[in-house]
């Protein structure tokens, strides 16, 4: 046991595990929900299309702050063995193997996204697009590792977290299918302006 | 452009007795039967050159002044000369012919395949290319495919020749278009960086040239620059092909010499067949004229710059005075709409609202000139093709000739009956076809 | 992919209509440049990018979702 987890105490490393991992959940919702608001167009109020997207992408950066957090005072916990591997090997976990195993999945996939968009513009659209996608099967990798090692569930504002995060993402994730669906056409209807410009009134002359 | 040292010195012999400064060129004399077998082709024009030195070929070409039949006009040598000195190049020869109305291209494929083929495997020997493609309009795929054949068993060509039919879309014969289509199976253009010329057809370098323009080319590697020029104008020399419908005796596809007046090439048609009121000249992208000024202009692209045309791809039809202009133009206007690709905005839904706009004028319903004239200025050269800006020429050249037929449907008259120019049904999910 | 011009007024903005999607964020972050037409797609200046402006121009090609933009040399 090094002199820090020492001095910090098994329970402090995994109180700050827990929260951290509680707030990552909530970040990476808002970047899901924030993602398929800028695809789709629509912001709160009156928020430009270019705000949304940055948001998107610091908030992004942001969970990769919480996640070092969570995963590393997770490991370094002398209470449960987890060990390296497992940060970037699935279900490499001596403790409880299948719980996270998700979550090293979730960090897998999350990596590949974020990676890929880093290097959006040497990759090429069509690249950066198709691995872009995998964030939707990230995020309930992730919840699915929230619910199976996580262990404040009992806590009603955690599950109302929980249970909030869920349903932000699956009614972002609706309207991104309802959207898909409505408008297919070569690499999706553009989103842009439907108007057909304002008629100037009179007739000509 | 690089002018090669030595000399060109065409091997082929003589052309065929009357060549000379005289037509025909390209379009076997007599009547169309069916295409000229490759004996009958040998026999006419003579065997094909050996084609050695590339670079002094493409300084002939130059000296001949040859550019694209195509409908960009844009000089032949050049585009060799861009392409040759690259490694493992494609030729593609572009039959496709989009326009409904252009019959040219699938003319001269049915009636002189070898020429084009013998165009097309000079071109691969000048840019040092080892396969050919021709894209042909399914109605004459067989004919060019069975002439390759010919060819083949003949042992002819050191140079592969592939036959594929066109897709059925106006923008399919456009040069990316056509690679694409090639490739992928999807007659839509694409985005360029990187030019044909880089990287093309399964990213070889790629030359595209019109079917015509090919043919032109065999006849120029064999009788010279020389013989070239000795039709048609000094800055536009050589001949072209012309398809003339419309309101004449004859709708044909004829060949003409560059600058012979416009009335002349009308009469060749057999003359109008009914008193005349405006021209369209190009392609369904291109200009209206008005008859009474066309006519006695050169058909060239100098002669008919002053009225706002150009030759473009050989369309000249021509529109009776009992004709409304501009229900002639909303209907192509409607029907080039439907086919764009629908990949670049400005494209889809500016030539969209342009068509529904020209609509309402040619029915005479409150139009509005202001937001049609915006419109065209949003549309025009915004797209990763020339089918905007070509859509955004036709009407605004219709808005200048037929202003006094555009008040009259202010007060809500219109002087003509029928239809003139074909244009083919839209299939539904809004794809023209033909 | 952008490239950094060495001489301030010897880079241009491209854009490749076919990427585009017509979502708008170059118009946000650039409008001295660049302004949507009627369907929300980018009319874009053909004049020389100011040299002020440089960063802001590859900014907004860095931000265009669909990897549209470019800004090109000379």
């Amino acid at each position: 046991m090094t002199p820090a987890a020492a001095a910090f105490g098994s329970q402090g490393l995994w109180f700050v595990s827990r929260g951290s991992g509680l707030a990552l959940l909530a970040a990476f919702t808002v970047v899901v929900v924030l993602g398929v608001a800028v695809r789709l167009g629509s912001a709160p109020g009156r928020w430009p299309r270019f705000a949304v997207a940055e948001l998107h992408r610091t908030l992004a950066l942001f969970c990769v702050a919480f996640l070092v957090l969570h995963v590393v005072t997770a490991i370094l916990d002398p209470f449960v063995t987890i060990g390296w591997a497992a940060t970037v090997l699935p279900f490499a976990s001596g403790y409880r193997t299948a719980a996270i195993g998700l979550g090293t999945l979730a960090v897998d996939l999350g990596a590949a996204v974020l990676v890929t968009s880093a290097a959006r513009h040497r990759l090429g659209y069509r690249a950066w697009r198709a691995v872009h996608w995998l964030a939707y099967l990230a995020w309930p990798v992730a919840f699915a590792h929230s619910l199976t090692a996580g262990t404040d569930l009992r806590i009603w504002w955690v599950a109302l977290t929980e249970w909030g995060c869920a349903a932000a993402v699956a009614t972002a994730g609706t309207a991104r299918l309802l959207y898909a669906v409505r408008r297919p056409g070569p690499a999706g209807a553009p989103a842009g302006g439907r108007g057909r410009g304002r008629r100037l009134t009179g007739t000509f002359r | 452009m690089t002018r090669g040292t030595a000399s060109y010195q065409p091997a082929a012999g003589r052309p065929p007795a009357g060549l000379p400064g005289r037509l025909p060129r390209l379009l076997p004399g007599g009547l169309a039967d069916g295409p000229a077998s490759l004996a009958e082709h040998l026999a006419r024009y003579g065997p094909p050159p050996a084609l050695a030195d590339g670079q002094a070929l493409i300084a002939e070409v130059d000296r001949a002044g040859l550019s694209g039949r195509g409908g960009a006009g844009f000089p032949t040598a050049r585009k060799l000369a861009v392409v040759a000195g690259r490694t493992a190049p494609v030729v593609v020869a572009n039959g496709a012919e989009g326009e409904p109305a252009s019959a040219k291209d699938k003319v001269l494929l049915a009636r002189a395949p070898h020429l084009v083929l013998d165009g097309a495997v000079a071109a691969a020997g000048i840019v040092g290319a080892r396969q050919a493609v021709v894209v042909a309009h399914r109605s004459v795929r067989g004919i060019v495919a069975a002439a390759a054949a010919e060819r083949d068993r003949a042992q002819l060509d050191r140079v592969r020749i592939k036959v594929v039919a066109a897709a059925d879309r106006f923008v399919g014969g456009e040069a990316s278009a056509v690679v694409h289509w090639i490739e992928r199976g999807v007659p839509t253009p694409t985005a360029r960086p990187p030019r044909l010329a880089e990287r093309g057809l399964a990213g070889a370098p790629t030359l595209v040239q019109n079917v015509e323009t090919l043919a032109h080319l065999a006849l120029i590697v064999r009788y010279g620059a020389q013989w070239f020029r000795s039709l048609g104008t000094p800055t536009e020399p050589g001949t072209m092909l012309v398809t003339v419908l419309g309101a004449v005796r004859e709708p044909s596809v004829l060949e003409i010499a560059l600058g012979t007046p416009a009335g002349q090439v009308l009469a060749l048609a057999g003359g109008p067949s009914a008193p005349l009121q405006a021209l369209l000249v190009g392609g369904y992208g291109g200009s209206w004229v008005r008859a009474a000024e066309a006519v006695s202009r050169p058909f060239s692209a100098a002669g008919l710059a002053g009225l706002g045309a150009g030759v473009g791809a050989g369309l000249v039809a021509a529109l009776p005075r009992d004709a409304c202009g501009l229900r002639e133009t909303a209907r192509v206007v409607r029907y080039l709409a439907g086919e764009s690709a629908r990949q670049c905005g400005p494209c889809w839904f500016g030539l969209a609202a342009v068509a529904g706009e020209v609509d309402r004028l040619a029915e005479g319903r409150t139009g509005d000139l202001r937001l049609l004239r915006r419109w065209l200025g949003q549309a025009d050269g915004r797209g990763a093709c020339r089918h905007p800006d070509g859509v955004v020429r036709l009407v605004r050249s219709a808005l200048t000739v037929f202003r006094p037929e555009l008040n009259g449907h202010a007060h809500g008259w219109c002087s003509g009956t029928g239809t003139v120019l074909p244009v083919p049904r839209t299939r539904p999910g809004g794809t023209g076809g033909h | 992919m952008a490239t950094r011009p060495t001489r301030a007024g010897a880079a241009r903005l491209r854009v490749d209509p076919i990427a585009c999607d017509g979502r708008g964020l170059c118009a946000e972050t650039l409008p001295e440049l660049i302004t949507l037409d009627d369907w929300g797609f980018p009319v874009i200046s053909g004049d020389a990018v100011p040299g002020d402006q440089l960063d802001d121009a590859r900014e907004t090609v860095r931000a265009c979702p669909r990897l549209a933009l470019r800004l090109e040399l000379g």
